[in-house]
C-alpha cells in the first residue's frame, strides 16, 4: 500500500542521492536498537529520546569532525531474533555504530552478531555502544574490542551497595531476593561474595530466586523475609517484580531496609510511595538531587519532552555521547576502528566527577551514588513528593572491579 | 513453625479468593457457554483502568459501582456485535482466535488511551490501614475487603444460578439451546446476558485488583493464563469447583514458597548424593520455592491427564 | 462464502487424463525454480532481503507443521513452539559441538532439530493427545508455560538469559562454502523448506494423513470404522513436532543464537497467526501466511508505532470475514478463473477498492493521530500522514478522518451489490461450462 510507495520513493531519492554523493554532506550513521513497542517499550522510548537529544546537541555544535550524525531507530520488539533482524537492517542501511542497553539478552545477541559481522566483513565494522546492559560477562568472558559499556555492571554496583551495607552497623542479617535469570543470579553471587569480604559478621539468611515477571503476590516471600529476621534485603529486581515486592513489604509492615538497583526506575517512586522513605535505597550513577541545581542539559531535555513518562533517567547517556564526541575529536576521524581506539583509555571530566573508559575491558568507570528515598528533596520524581538523597558517593576509580577479560584487538 | 504455617495459610486464602474473583466471570462464560474467552483478562484490565479513571473524578466507591456496569456493557457488545458473527462456531477454534485478537486490541486500546507506563492506582484511603497484626505481620484492610467481595460474588452467583428462574433458564439454555428456544425463551439474549454478567464480574475484579496488582497494559497477559487454569482445574460447569480450585492453587503456591528444599535434598535424605557434574544436576537443584509460580500449570497438565473433567466438572469440554 | 474446511476434490478437468510427470508436479517445479531465483531479484538481493527470505522460509516450515495439527487434524495447539524451540536448542548445541571439532557439515545440523522435535513430540504427545478440542489446547498451554519457565531455570541447557550461541562458519567446509554469507544459508534453508513441504504434502496423502482428516471431521465415525483417533492424533503430533524441530534447527543456523523466546507462548501465538491468516484449509495457506506475517512484522514497525494494533485488527478481520485465510480467498476464485466473466469480477473489485481505500485511510488517520497524541506527545501534534502535513491538535484532521471513514464505509457497502452480481454471473458461466464442457 502506501508503505510500498513510500519505500519506492525513498529508494528513488536514495538513487538520486548517490549520484550527487560527491557533493553531498557525509554523515555518521548511528543506529538505535531497542524495544519501541509492546510491554517493555517505556524504557526503550525514553532512552531513544535521550540519545536523540544528545545527538541533536552534538550536531548543533558542529557535528563529529564536521559530519552530522544521523540517528535511525530500529524496533527490536523485545525479541532476540528481531534484534538480529533489526541489526541486519541497520548494517545494511550503512550504520556503523549501534546503541542498545535495555535487556542483556539482546546485548549478547548484538555483541555476537557484531563480532561475526566485523570478522566476516572487513571494512564494514560496527561498534556497539551499550548504555544499560549490566551482565558482567559482557566485560569479562565475553569482552570484545567492538563493545563499550557505559553503565556500571552488576559487580561494580554491588561493590558500591555493599559499601553502604558495610557502613550500617544496625544491619546484622541480610536476605537476598532476585529474579531467576542470569542478571538476578549474578546479583546474588556478587552480593554473597562481597558481603563475606566486607562484613563477615553479617549473616545471609536467605537467597531466593523468583521466576521473572511471573509472581503477582509477594506476600509469601515477605513472610519468609520476616520469619528469617532479616533487617535488610538486597534485590536486583526491576519492573513489576520490584514494585510488587516493596508493596507487599509495606502491606505486611516490614520495616527493614531495601537495597535495590532500580528503585528509581520509571513508575517505581509513585508505586512505592511514602512507605519507602528512609527505607528504600538504590545505587545509580545519578539521581535528580545529586546536585543542588539541575544540570542545564537535563533541564533542557525536560523542557523539550514534558510529561511524567519522559522524566530524565539516563545520565550515563549524556556521559556516553560526550565521551564519544571527545573520542572522535581525538581520533580526528569518524571511522569506527579509529574512534574505538581513541575511546579506550579515554578520560573525561563530567559534572559529577572524572570518568574513565577502561582500556582493558571497555567498561566505563564513573562515580556511583547510593541514595535513600526521602521527602525532603528539591526535585521530587514522577509527580510524587518523594525523591532520593545521596548517602554516599563512590568515586570512579574506586568503583573498578577486577576483570577476566582477554581482549583481542584488531591488528 | 506455627507462625509460618498460619501466615502462609492466611496469605494463601487471600490469594486464592483473589484468583476466584478473577475467574468467576470466566467460569460463567467458559463453563457455561464453552467459549474460551481469551479477552476476559482484557476486560479485567479495562475494569482496573476504568476504575482509576472514574475514581480520579468521582472517588473510588462510585467507580467501584460504575466499572462493572461498563464492563458488562462491553461484554454484551463483544457477544452481540462480535462473537455472533464469527463463523463456524461449532468447532470453537474461530471463537478462540477472535477473542485472542480482541485481547491484543484491548491492550493496544489501553496503550492508546492511558499510555504504556503503569498508572498509580493507589489503595483507597478508607481501606489503607492494617486491619490486624498477627505474629508481627500486619494484614491490610483492603485484603479483607477483597475477601469479602470475593465471597459475596460466589454466594450471589450461586444463588442466582441455582435458585432464581433466570438462572435455571441460563443453565438449560447452555446445554439444550434448541429445547429452551422451543419453550419460548430468547436464547441469543441469554447468551448476551451471560457474557455481560461474566464481563461485569471481570470488571469488578479489575476494580479491586487494580490497586492490589500493578495497573499496566501488561496486566492482561500476566494474569490471563492463570484464570484458565482455575476454570479447567475446577471443572467445567461448576462454580464451586472454581472456588475450590482457586483456593487450592492459592494455598499450594503460597506454601510452596516456604519450601526451600529441592530434589537434591530429597536424594541426600535418602543417602544419595548428586554431584555437580551429573547432567541433570541443575534440574535436581531447583528448589520447590523457585517453582511456585508455575505450580498452576503443573496442576493443569496433571489434572487434564488424570481427570479431564476437573475437580467438580459436570461436563466435558 | 468459504469456510475453514479444506477441499479434497481433485480438479475435475484432470480426471481420467494421463499426465506427464512434469505436468503432474508442475507446482513443485515452479516452487523450486522460484526458491532458486528469489534471492537474486533486485529488491531482495541485499543482505537484509535475503535474511528476510530466510526468515520466511523458517516460519513457513514451522507454520506448515502447525497446520498438520490445526488444519488437517483439527487440533489447536497453544504450545507448538515447544518443539520448535527445543529443536533449535538441540541444533545449536550440535553446532557448538561442530565448532569444537565434530565433523558434521552445517547443512546437516538442522536434522538434530528434527530429531529433538520428534523425541519431544513423542514424549509430550503421549500425554497431551489423549483428548482433543479445548482440553488439548489447554494442556498445550500448560506445557508451554512449564517449558518456558524451565528454560530460565536450567542454565546449562538453555543458557539462561543470554541464550546459547555458536558459529556457523566454524564447521567443516563443504565444496568450499563457509556458510558465512547469508545467500549460502538461504539456500540451505530453501532446500530444507522444500524437502519439508514435499514430505508434509506426501504425509497428508498417506492413509495416516487421510485418517487425520477423518478424525478432524468426525472422530466417532473414524472409531466406528475401526481406527483409534487417539493413535492418529499421537502420530500426527509426533510428525508435526519433528518438522517444527527441523524449523527450529534452521533458525539455529540462521541466527547462530537461540534464546528462551523460541519456546514461549508468544512464539506459539505467532505461528498460529501465520497459519490462520494464510489459510488453514489449504496446503499453501501457511506458506502465504508465514510470508505475509514475517514481512508485516519486520517492516510495519518501521512505518508506524501502532503496528500491533493493525496486526490485531487484520487478524480479527480475517477471523470474521475470511476464515479461510488468504489462501482461501485466492482459491475461492478457482472455479471462475477461466470464465470470461472473471474480468467482470476483477472490475467489480476495482470499483469496490476505491471506497474501501478511502475508508481505510480514514481509519488509519484516526489511529495514527490518536497514537501520536497519547504515546508521543512531546513530538508535538504536527505530523505528516499520507504525504500531507497536518496538526492533530486542530479539529479539521479529525473531522476529515471521520468523514472519510463514514463515507467510505457507506459507499463500500453499496458496491457489494456490484461484486455480488459479478460473482453470480461468473459462477453461472462456470456452471454452464462445466455442464456443457468436459464430461467425466
Amino acid at each position: 500500500m502506501f508503505s510500498n510507495l513510500r519505500r519506492l520513493g525513498t529508494a528513488g531519492l536514495a538513487l538520486v542521492g548517490t549520484v550527487y554523493a560527491g557533493s553531498a554532506m557525509a554523515e555518521v550513521k548511528m543506529a538505535f536498537v531497542e524495544a519501541l513497542s509492546g510491554g517493555a517499550a517505556s524504557a526503550g522510548l525514553l532512552s531513544q529520546k535521550t540519545v536523540q537529544f544528545f545527538v541533536d546537541r552534538i550536531n548543533a555544535a558542529g557535528g563529529l569532525n564536521g559530519e552530522k550524525i544521523l540517528l535511525s531507530s530500529y524496533d527490536n520488539k523485545t525479541s532476540a531474533q528481531e534484534t538480529l533482524i533489526a541489526l541486519k537492517k541497520a548494517i545494511d542501511d550503512g550504520n556503523r555504530y549501534v546503541f542498545q542497553g535495555n535487556g542483556s539478552a539482546f546485548a549478547y545477541a548484538i555483541l555476537d552478531a557484531v563480532n561475526k559481522n566485523n570478522e566476516r566483513n572487513p571494512g564494514k565494522e560496527v561498534v556497539f555502544l551499550n548504555f544499560a546492559a549490566v551482565d558482567p560477562p559482557l566485560t569479562n568472558e565475553k569482552c570484545s574490542f567492538w563493545h563499550f559499556r557505559f553503565d556500571a555492571d552488576v559487580d561494580m554496583k554491588m561493590a558500591a551497595l555493599t559499601e553502604a551495607v558495610k557502613g550500617d552497623k544496625n544491619v546484622k542479617k541480610i536476605y537476598l531476593l532476585n529474579q531467576d535469570y542470569s542478571f538476578g543470579r549474578s546479583v546474588a553471587a556478587a552480593a554473597e561474595k562481597m558481603l563475606k569480604e566486607k562484613r563477615p559478621d553479617i549473616q545471609i539468611v536467605g537467597n531466593e530466586f523468583v521466576p521473572l515477571q511471573k509472581v503477582q503476590d509477594f506476600s509469601p516471600y515477605v513472610a519468609k523475609i520476616k520469619a528469617s529476621g532479616a533487617n535488610g534485603v538486597i534485590t536486583g529486581n526491576w519492573g513489576n517484580d520490584m514494585l510488587l515486592l516493596i508493596k507487599a513489604g509495606k502491606d505486611a509492615g516490614y520495616n527493614g531496609v531495601w537495597y535495590t538497583y532500580y528503585a528509581g526506575g520509571l513508575g517505581a517512586p509513585p508505586a512505592i510511595g511514602e512507605a519507602g522513605i528512609g527505607k528504600v535505597k538504590q545505587v545509580s550513577e545519578w539521581h535528580k538531587d545529586v546536585t543542588p541545581e539541575l544540570d542545564p542539559a537535563i533541564a533542557a531535555f525536560e523542557k523539550r519532552f514534558p510529561g511524567q513518562e519522559n522524566e530524565y533517567g539516563y545520565w550515563r547517556i549524556k556521559t556516553m555521547m560526550e565521551m564519544f564526541a571527545e573520542a572522535a575529536k581525538k581520533a580526528k576521524s569518524n571511522d569506527p576502528i579509529k574512534v574505538a581506539g581513541a575511546l579506550e583509555g579515554l578520560t573525561m571530566s563530567t559534572a559529577l566527577g572524572p570518568v574513565e573508559m577502561r582500556a582493558d575491558n571497555h567498561q566505563l568507570l564513573q562515580p556511583l551514588f547510593v541514595s535513600t528515598m526521602s521527602n525532603k528533596v528539591k526535585h521530587p520524581l514522577q509527580g510524587t513528593k518523594i525523591g532520593f538523597i545521596t548517602d554516599r558517593k563512590v568515586d570512579a576509580k574506586a568503583t573498578a572491579v577486577p576483570t577476566t577479560c582477554k581482549m583481542q584487538r584488531p591488528s | 513453625m506455627i507462625e509460618v504455617f498460619v501466615s502462609s495459610l492466611l496469605n494463601g486464602v487471600v490469594y486464592g479468593l483473589l484468583l476466584f474473583m478473577l475467574s468467576s466471570g470466566l467460569t460463567l462464560i467458559f463453563s457455561m457457554m464453552g467459549v474460551l474467552n481469551i479477552a476476559h483478562a482484557g476486560v479485567f484490565m479495562l475494569g482496573a483502568y476504568i476504575t482509576y479513571q472514574i475514581g480520579k473524578y468521582a472517588g473510588f466507591w462510585v467507580a467501584l459501582m460504575l466499572a462493572p456496569v461498563l464492563c458488562g456493557l462491553i461484554g454484551a457488545a463483544i457477544e452481540r456485535y462480535g462473537l455472533r458473527f464469527v463463523p463456524n462456531r461449532k468447532s470453537h477454534v474461530p471463537e478462540i482466535l477472535f477473542t485472542f485478537g480482541l485481547l491484543y486490541l484491548i491492550e493496544e486500546l489501553v496503550v492508546m488511551i492511558w499510555g504504556r507506563n503503569p498508572i498509580p492506582a493507589t489503595v483507597p484511603e478508607a481501606l489503607d490501614f492494617p486491619l490486624f497484626t498477627l505474629f508481627g505481620t500486619s494484614y491490610p484492610a483492603y485484603k479483607a475487603f477483597m475477601m469479602a467481595v470475593s465471597i459475596g460474588m460466589f454466594v450471589s452467583l450461586y444463588v442466582a444460578l441455582k435458585r432464581t428462574r433466570i438462572g435455571l433458564v441460563i443453565q438449560a439454555a447452555l446445554t439444550h439451546p434448541q429445547m429452551v428456544a422451543a419453550l419460548g425463551h430468547n436464547v441469543p439474549s441469554v447468551y448476551v446476558l451471560v457474557f455481560a454478567l461474566g464481563s461485569a464480574l471481570a470488571g469488578l475484579a479489575g476494580a479491586i485488583g487494580g490497586f492490589t496488582w500493578l495497573t499496566a497494559p501488561t496486566l492482561a497477559f500476566t494474569v490471563g493464563p492463570i484464570v484458565f487454569v482455575i476454570v479447567i482445574v475446577g471443572g467445567l460447569g461448576s462454580l464451586a469447583g472454581a472456588l475450590i480450585a482457586s483456593m487450592l492453587i492459592g494455598i499450594l503456591q503460597t506454601f510452596a514458597v516456604v519450601v526451600d528444599y529441592s530434589l537434591r535434598d530429597l536424594f541426600a535424605a535418602l543417602g544419595v548424593t548428586v554431584s555437580p557434574s551429573s547432567p541433570l544436576y541443575e534440574l535436581y537443584s531447583i528448589k520447590v520455592a523457585q517453582t511456585a509460580p508455575v505450580i498452576p500449570y503443573l496442576l493443569l497438565v496433571l489434572m487434564l491427564i488424570v481427570r479431564p473433567r476437573g475437580l467438580l466438572g459436570t461436563r466435558d469440554a | 462464502m468459504n469456510d475453514g474446511s479444506p477441499t479434497t476434490v481433485p480438479p475435475t478437468a484432470l480426471i481420467g487424463v494421463q499426465l506427464r510427470w512434469w505436468e503432474k508436479y508442475k507446482f513443485w517445479l515452479i516452487a523450486a525454480a522460484l526458491l532458486v531465483v528469489l534471492p537474486h531479484i533486485p529488491g531482495l538481493s541485499s543482505g537484509y532481503g535475503r535474511s528476510l527470505l530466510s526468515q520466511m522460509g523458517i516460519t513457513a516450515v514451522f507454520a506448515l507443521s502447525f497446520n498438520l495439527l490445526l488444519g488437517q487434524t483439527g487440533l489447536l495447539s497453544f504450545g507448538h513452539a515447544v518443539y520448535f524451540g527445543l529443536g533449535a536448542y538441540a541444533a545449536i548445541h550440535l553446532l557448538r559441538a561442530v565448532n569444537g571439532g565434530l565433523p558434521i557439515p552445517i547443512p546437516l545440523v538442522p536434522l538434530a532439530g528434527a530429531a529433538a522435535g520428534l523425541v519431544f513430540g513423542i514424549i509430550f504427545g503421549s500425554v497431551t493427545t489423549k483428548k482433543a478440542g479445548t482440553i488439548f489446547a489447554l494442556i498445550t498451554l500448560g506445557v508451554v508455560e512449564l517449558v518456558y519457565a524451565a528454560s530460565f531455570m536450567l542454565h546449562g541447557i538453555f543458557g539462561g538469559d543470554e541464550g546459547v550461541s555458536a558459529n556457523r562458519t566454524g564447521g567443516p567446509r563443504l565444496l568450499g562454502l563457509t556458510f558465512g554469507p547469508q545467500i549460502q544459508i538461504y539456500y540451505v534453508i530453501a532446500f530444507w523448506a522444500f524437502v519439508s513441504a514435499v514430505l508434509m504434502y506426501a504425509f497428508m496423502r498417506t492413509p495416516v494423513g487421510r485418517l487425520c482428516n477423518a478424525v478432524r471431521d468426525n472422530p466417532e465415525r473414524a472409531e466406528f470404522i475401526g481406527y483409534n483417533p487417539q493413535r492418529v492424533r499421537f502420530i500426527v503430533f509426533a510428525v508435526a513436532g519433528m518438522f517444527a524441530g527441523l524449523a527450529g534447527g534452521l533458525l539455529a543456523i540462521n541466527y547462530e543464537i537461540v534464546s528462551a523466546e523460541s519456546v514461549g507462548a508468544l512464539r506459539s501465538a505467532q505461528v498460529l497467526l501465520a497459519a490462520y491468516i494464510g489459510g488453514i484449509g489449504h496446503f499453501i495457506g501457511p506458506i502465504i501466511g508465514a510470508a505475509v506475517l514475517v514481512w508485516l512484522q519486520v517492516n510495519l514497525s518501521d512505518y508506524t508505532s501502532a503496528w500491533l494494533l493493525y496486526f490485531g485488527l487484520f487478524f480479527m478481520a480475517v477471523v470474521l470475514f475470511a476464515p479461510g485465510g488468504l489462501a482461501g480467498l485466492i482459491m475461492m476464485h478457482a472455479p471462475i478463473v477461466r470464465t470470461r466473466a472473471f474480468w467482470g469480477v476483477l472490475a467489480s473489485y476495482a470499483v469496490a477498492l476505491v471506497p474501501a481505500a478511502i475508508m481505510l485511510v480514514g481509519a488509519v488517520l484516526l489511529i495514527e493521530m490518536n497514537y501520536r497524541l497519547s504515546t508521543q506527545p512531546e513530538l508535538g501534534a504536527r505530523m505528516k500522514l499520507f504525504w500531507v502535513d497536518l496538526d492533530a491538535a486542530t479539529p479539521w484532521p479529525w473531522v476529515t478522518a471521520v468523514v472519510l471513514l463514514a463515507a467510505g464505509f457507506y459507499v463500500f457497502r453499496k458496491t457489494w451489490r456490484f461484486v455480488a452480481a459479478a460473482w453470480t454471473r461468473a459462477l453461472d458461466e462456470a456452471k454452464a461450462r462445466f455442464a456443457g464442457g468436459t464430461s467425466p
